[in-house]
């Protein structure tokens, strides 16, 4: 059977891995944002943006480090339009995430037309070559596991004891969620809560950039449009299924990166099943897996919920 | 409406408000779009004369204006019904594309019914196919929590692909025909055309019906007032004895009978089959409509044209300014974040005029928690 010697072998828990990859920036990323009480529904319009710009500043300077430098700033700019609009407008948090998703689906199409006279898809981008970590790759199994990456994920990887340390362990990540929790309180104890937010949206638009980076400079080697195909949404599930901590975050992307896998495995292996129901897995597994394990889903108190200041 | 009681000022100007926020929002995003296109080394002016021309310059481009402003304002309501109630129902896509499914089925598969019969049959199952779509996220809200914004958007992705496999080569509503489609829909399944030698169909007037009878629904009976109560303030609703969970479901069964029906027309008055993905994001867009709309029917029904418009005319702004038609959907966006920020607008002219109190922030409204 194809799918037990990949499973053996290890390969589809590498590509596990890489399909979690933008899963875990993305929804770190929305961990940050609604700890501090926005909710970003942009993430998907943040991710494409990120692989946009990651594929023209790739192909405009030959670097693709200057690339994933590119899509950190887009997508930082674009959180922080996000939080703009939501906090100094008090405007309703989930209509704006709609309104960057329509701006990234009509502004990335429109700089590809002008850059490379092509609606669809840009020329092929410097690739982010991977890198295989010596001795890691020589253990037998977990070599192949994990062995061999692109540096985005190992980055995507180290980001979760990160976060989890700036989020549970900082006086910042205290206030970030002193701020989600309770903004009058955290006001009236002198914590600036308009600047902890600003910062935590930017700081989500940045990973989510950075997962739309690695979709077009490692997954593929150039943007296509749309190329994000729902999986800012899905980081977001990533994130209500992880209970907004990074470690629940990376399980979750890990569960969905495994059916992604699975998926393409049994694609290639030619199986009955149609197509089409094999595409429909990881969406169908994350609604299932948040009706059926996640319960009842606590949320940071004051997402959604804009903070007027007297 | 909200602000009741507070608001000083006479009715005079509180519809001029009413009526300034669209207007300054549209305005604002156009002026922002004439800058993006300057930007893009292109004349403005004349991009927006193409536009303009090509949504409203004669009959035919009149008829196809309001023929993209019909589904538009199927999947608004769709929107809007919920969010009076207080859900977000991100899922009228999916809700569509099954309820469209449905519709083509009901279409081509019954025959020997009169036309009358055959185009109510269609639409109710158009209409039952997207309200138990949109029941679905409602129901996993109400009995084991979930966030019913996820759980939507996961529904569309799978709407789109499991349609998808219905029609495509092995699927079981595969018609003859090399495209992935269902076969063509029998004649008494059409809807007529309104004018003839255009491709507008009569869909529109049941648009406009579905339109009134939300408002009539929504604002003039005890259930309608209900589910707005429920939308308002869900806290006092409840203690005012209103089920509020039982008040979401049947507003997202209503809101997706309504995204179904949509889907069912487009079948039924433009494309006479169902296509693999044929909606070109219609119900993204309908949330746009919706808010500059103030989730309203009536005002639905005019930003929908307004929106119908700005689809219509992007091929001719493509083809005689060489602005991109991708454009439109900048324009949209730039018009969902303005009009999101309306309230504030309102509030410092009211504040400059001296006439409001504090209030005017009052779109705030209580989220899922």
């Amino acid at each position: 059977m194809d799918v037990l010697t990949q499973l053996l072998n290890g390969s589809m828990l590498a590509a596990t891995f890489r399909m979690a990859t933008p899963l875990i920036l993305g929804g770190t990323g929305g961990v940050f944002s609604e700890r501090a009480g926005i909710m970003n529904l942009g993430i998907e319009g943040e991710m494409l943006v990120g692989a946009c710009a990651a594929a023209v500043v790739g192909i405009a300077t030959g670097n693709a480090w200057l690339g994933v430098l590119g899509a950190l700033l887009s997508g930082g700019l674009m959180g922080l339009l996000h939080a703009f609009i939501c906090i100094r407008f008090h405007a309703n948090q989930t209509v704006v995430g709609t309104g960057v998703n329509i701006l990234a689906t009509g502004i990335t199409p429109l700089v590809l037309q002008t850059l490379y006279d092509s609606g669809a898809a840009s020329p092929a981008t410097p690739t982010l070559e991977a890198w295989s970590v010596p001795f890691l790759r020589d253990i037998p199994f977990l070599g192949a596991v994990l062995g061999t990456h692109s540096p985005l994920t190992y980055l995507a990887l180290l980001l979760v004891p990160v976060s989890s340390f700036v989020l549970f362990r900082t006086r910042f990540g205290l206030r970030v969620r002193a701020v989600g929790e309770h903004p009058r309180a955290a006001d009236t104890m002198g914590v600036h809560v308009y600047r902890h937010q600003y910062i935590s949206v930017a700081l989500c638009g940045m990973l989510a950039g950075l997962g739309g980076a690695y979709l077009s400079l490692c997954q593929v080697s150039m943007f296509v449009k749309g190329m994000t195909n729902g999986r800012g949404f899905m980081a977001m599930a990533a994130m209500i299924f992880g209970k907004w901590n990074p470690w629940g975050v990376l399980l979750a992307a890990l569960l969905f990166g495994c059916s992604d896998a699975l998926q393409m495995v049994l694609q290639a292996g030619g199986s009955q099943i149609p197509t089409d129901f094999l595409l429909c897995a990881p969406y169908l597994l994350t609604v299932a897996a948040l009706a059926c394990f996640v319960g009842k889903a606590v949320s940071p108190r004051q997402v959604g919920k804009p903070y007027i200041k007297d | 409406m909200r602000n009741k009681g507070k608001l000083v000022f006479f009715d005079g100007q509180k519809a001029l408000f009413l009526l300034l926020d669209p207007v300054v929002s549209i305005l604002l995003a156009l002026a922002a779009g004439a800058v993006m296109i300057w930007a893009l080394g292109i004349d403005a002016g004349l991009a927006y004369r193409a536009l303009w021309q090509g949504a409203f310059g004669d009959a035919n481009a009149l008829a196809n204006t309001l023929l993209y402003a019909v589904p538009l304002m199927f999947m608004a309501f769709a929107f809007a019904v919920a969010y009076r109630a207080g859900v977000f129902n991100l899922g009228a896509e999916g809700q569509m594309y099954i309820g469209a499914v449905l519709a083509a089925w009901a279409g081509y598969a019954v025959t020997g019914l009169g036309h009358t019969a055959h185009i109510v049959l269609v639409l109710l199952a158009g209409a039952v196919g997207g309200g138990l779509w949109g029941a679905a996220p409602a129901v996993l809200k109400a009995k084991r929590g979930v966030n019913e914004v996820i759980t939507c958007i996961m529904l569309n992705y799978i709407a789109i692909n499991v349609t998808n496999y219905l029609v495509n080569t092995r699927g079981p509503l595969r018609g003859g025909s090399t495209l992935p489609a269902t076969p063509v829909i029998q004649d008494t399944a059409r809807l007529s055309k309104l004018i003839a030698g255009t491709r507008l169909s009569s869909g529109i007037l049941i648009a406009v019906f579905c339109g009134m009878a939300l408002y009539i629904f929504m604002w003039k009976t005890r259930a309608g007032y209900k589910l707005r109560a429920a939308g308002l303030n869900a806290q006092a609703a409840e203690c005012g004895g209103i089920p509020t969970t039982r008040c979401a479901v049947t507003t997202m069964i209503i809101a997706g009978a309504l995204a179904g029906m949509g889907g069912a027309i487009e079948i039924a008055g433009v494309h006479s089959r169902f296509y693999a993905e044929f909606s070109s994001g219609y119900g993204f867009e309908g949330i746009a409509v919706s808010m500059l709309g103030a989730n309203h029917p009536f005002g639905i029904l005019l930003s929908a044209v307004l929106f119908g418009a700005l689809k219509n005319g992007a091929s001719a702004m493509q083809i005689q300014a060489g602005a991109n038609a991708e454009l439109v959907k900048v324009l949209q966006a730039l018009v969902i974040f303005f009009i999101a920020c309306r309230w504030s607008i309102a509030k410092l002219l009211a504040y400059k005029w001296g006439a409001a109190g504090k209030d005017g922030g009052g779109e705030a409204r209580e989220e899922d928690g």
